[in-house]
C-alpha cells in the first residue's frame, strides 16, 4: 500500500497524543490538580495540539478537504466515521478536563471524572483508527487481532515518553513515570515482533488463479497488462519501495525503541535525556507506521500479476 | 447512506465469456468514451501525449497466460475487469460520507461526485481493484453500468444497454437482471458454469464469468493431432516432390512433422 505522508504523519501525531491525553487523565485521576498552571496548560497544549494537528493532516490527503464534515455522518458502519466522530467529541472533555485539571477553572471534585472519560476516550478514538484498518479483508497484515493492539501501544508508550520528556522540563521528573514508560515502549516493542512474526508467518492464501477464477483450468501468470502506463491501482496499492528495505527498517525500528529504553533509563540520572527518549520513540513510531503501510499487500495486486497474497 | 439497503430482487450486472473474448479493448474504449462524458463525467486523461499518460479507466483488459496440465502450449485469456456490483460491497460499507452507495431498486453500486470526499478508502476496501480515483477532481471513480444509458428514454430501447456491451464485437459481453433466475443472463450462467471472482473474499459479486471452454486437441501441437500421409498416389508425388526439391540433405518436411 502507497504510504501518504499525510496519514503517516497524522496516525502517529494524534497516537502520542490521545496517548499523552490518556495518560494526563490518568495523572488528574492519581494526583488531582497540575502541580503548577504552566505544567498543566504545556502538557495539554501539546496532547491536543499534536491531535488537531494530526486530524489537520488527514484531511491534507482528501480530495476535497472542504467536505471533510460529511465523514462524520456514516458512523453506523464505517470506522473511518467512526474515528472522525471519536476525535470530535474526545475534545469536549478533553478541553473541560484541562481547564480544571490545569487549575484555571477550580473544580477540583470534576478532575477526576474527566480525566477517566477523556482517558476512555482518547483510547477509543485510537482503537477506531487501528480499526480503520483492521476491518479490512483485502489486506492480509492488517486484518489480523495484532493491528489495533500494536496501534494503542504505539500510542500510549510515545505519549508516556512526552509525558517523560515535559515533565523533565518542570523538573516534575519521577522514578514511576520513567518505569511506566520503559513498561509501554517495550509492550510496543514485543507487540510490533509479534505482529510481524504473525504477517510473516500468515500463509498467503490469496493467490492469482483464485482472484481470476482461472486456476479451473491452469497455472496463471500475466501475460498483457492493462494498460500504457502504470495506473492508479498500482501505484496505491502497489506500492513496493520500502518493502525492499523492509528488513533494515525493521532493524532500525526495534533499536529507535530499545535507544528509547536506554535513554528513559538514563534520565533517571539526568531527567533532560528523556526528550532524547521521547524523539526516538517518536522516530520509532514514525519508521514502524510507514513500514505498516508499505509492507502491507492489497489482493487487487493479484489482478496485476502478484503470485499470492 | 452506507448502510447497505435490503437485498434487491432485481441485481443488474455483467456476464463475460472468457472463451470468446478477443481482447480488443473496444469495450474499454466505448466505456471511456461514454463516461467521459456521462454521470461523474469527465473521465480524465493526465498527460496524455506526454511521456506517462495515465488516465482512469472504469474498465480494464487483462491478458493472462494458463498453462493448463498435460497441454505443451499456454493459453491465453482476455481478460475484462470492472466493477461487479456486489451484494455485500465493502467499498460501501466503509465509506465515511454516505457518497459510495448501493441501489435499493437495482443493486447498481455508484459514487456520487458531489459528496465524495476523496479519501479512498473504498478503492482500498475493494479486492477488485475495481476503483479508480480521478487526481483531477479529487473523487472517487467506478463502473456506473451504465445508469444513464439503461434507463435511458431519450435513446432507443436496444441502445438501453452498457456502453460496453453494445461495443463487444464479438459478443463476449451480456447484461441483464441476475435476480432473475429466468433471465437470458441467468440461463447462460447455469448452462455454462459462470462462476464469481474471488468467492473467498465474501462480497457476492454480481458479474458473473463465464469459464474458457476445454480446448480441442486440433488447437495444440501435438504431432499426433497433425495429418498424417497415408500412402495414397498424391503422398507418393509429394514425396517425390520433396526429395527432388530439398537436393541431397533430403530433409523429408512429412517426417519433420511426424518427428
Amino acid at each position: 500500500m502507497h504510504p501518504a505522508y499525510s496519514v503517516i504523519l497524522f496516525t502517529t501525531a494524534s497516537g502520542a497524543g490521545y496517548g499523552l491525553l490518556a495518560l494526563l487523565g490518568l495523572v488528574g485521576i492519581n494526583h488531582g490538580q497540575a502541580s503548577s498552571l504552566a505544567f498543566g496548560l504545556v502538557s495539554m497544549v501539546i496532547a491536543l495540539g499534536l491531535i488537531t494537528v494530526g486530524l489537520l493532516s488527514s484531511t491534507f490527503h482528501l480530495g476535497h478537504p472542504e467536505r471533510a464534515w460529511r465523514a462524520l455522518t456514516q458512523w453506523r458502519t464505517s470506522w473511518l466515521s467512526r474515528e472522525g466522530v471519536a476525535a470530535v467529541f474526545t475534545y469536549i472533555p478533553a478541553l473541560l478536563f484541562g481547564l480544571v485539571w490545569s487549575g484555571l477553572i477550580d473544580a477540583p471534585q470534576w478532575i477526576a471524572p474527566l480525566g477517566a472519560i477523556t482517558a476512555v476516550m482518547a483510547m477509543v478514538t485510537v482503537f477506531t483508527t487501528g480499526m480503520i484498518y483492521a476491518s479490512l479483508r483485502t489486506v492480509r497484515a492488517w486484518n489480523q487481532p495484532l493491528t489495533v493492539p500494536v496501534y494503542l501501544a504505539f500510542g500510549l508508550a510515545t505519549g508516556a515518553a512526552l509525558l517523560a520528556a515535559i515533565a523533565s522540563v518542570f523538573g516534575r521528573f519521577q522514578g514511576f513515570l520513567a518505569g511506566a514508560t520503559i513498561v509501554l515502549l517495550v509492550i510496543a516493542l514485543l507487540l510490533k515482533v509479534l505482529y510481524w512474526r504473525a504477517v510473516d508467518t500468515a500463509p498467503r492464501t490469496h493467490t492469482i488463479e483464485k482472484a481470476t477464477g482461472l486456476g479451473r483450468i491452469g497455472l496463471v501468470s500475466q501475460w498483457e497488462v492493462p494498460h500504457t502506463s502504470a495506473n492508479y491501482v498500482q501505484t496505491e496499492m502497489g506500492y513496493a519501495v520500502a518493502r525492499k528495505h523492509a528488513r533494515k527498517l525493521r532493524s532500525i525500528t526495534l533499536l529507535l525503541l530499545a535507544a528509547a529504553v536506554l535513554l528513559m533509563l538514563l534520565a533517571l540520572i539526568a531527567p533532560f535525556i528523556a526528550i532524547l527518549a521521547a524523539v526516538a520513540s517518536l522516530a520509532a513510531a514514525v519508521t514502524e507506521r510507514w513500514l505498516f503501510f508499505a509492507e502491507a499487500q492489497h489482493v487487487s495486486t493479484l489482478f496485476y500479476g502478484e503470485k499470492a497474497a | 447512506m452506507t448502510s447497505l439497503p435490503p437485498p434487491s430482487k432485481t441485481k443488474l450486472g455483467l456476464v463475460i465469456d472468457l472463451d470468446i473474448c478477443v481482447g480488443c479493448q473496444a469495450c474499454a474504449t466505448s466505456c471511456k468514451e461514454w463516461n467521459t462524458q456521462g454521470y461523474s463525467a469527465p473521465l480524465n486523461d493526465t498527460s496524455a501525449y506526454g511521456a506517462n499518460p495515465t488516465g482512469v479507466w472504469l474498465n480494464r483488459i487483462h491478458g493472462y497466460e494458463v498453462k493448463e496440465p498435460g497441454q505443451a502450449q499456454s493459453r491465453i485469456v482476455h481478460f475484462p475487469r470492472s466493477c461487479l456490483h456486489c451484494e455485500e460491497p465493502a467499498c460501501v460499507t466503509v465509506c465515511p460520507t454516505g457518497a459510495s452507495y448501493k441501489r435499493a431498486e437495482d443493486g447498481i453500486v455508484l459514487v456520487n461526485p458531489e459528496t465524495c470526499i476523496g479519501c479512498k478508502l473504498c478503492s482500498w476496501a475493494c479486492p477488485y481493484g475495481a476503483r479508480e480515483y480521478d487526481a483531477s477532481h479529487g473523487v472517487m471513480k467506478k463502473c456506473t453500468l451504465c445508469v444513464d444509458r439503461i434507463y435511458n428514454d431519450n435513446l432507443e430501447p436496444e441502445d438501453r444497454k452498457p456502453a460496453c456491451v453494445k461495443a463487444c464485437p464479438v459478443g463476449a459481453r451480456h447484461y441483464g437482471d441476475l435476480g432473475d433466475a429466468n433471465s437470458a443472463v441467468s440461463k447462460l450462467v447455469a448452462e455454462r458454469g459462470g462462476y464469481d471472482l474471488f468467492p473467498e473474499m465474501g462480497y457476492k459479486p454480481v458479474n458473473k464469468y463465464l469459464p474458457p471452454r476445454p480446448r480441442r486437441d486440433a488447437t495444440t501441437n501435438k504431432p499426433a493431432a497433425l495429418p498424417k500421409p497415408d500412402g495414397s498416389a498424391f503422398d507418393r508425388l509429394f514425396a517425390w516432390a520433396d526429395k527432388l526439391l530439398s537436393g541431397k540433405d533430403g530433409a523429408s518436411t512429412s517426417s519433420t512433422l511426424e518427428g
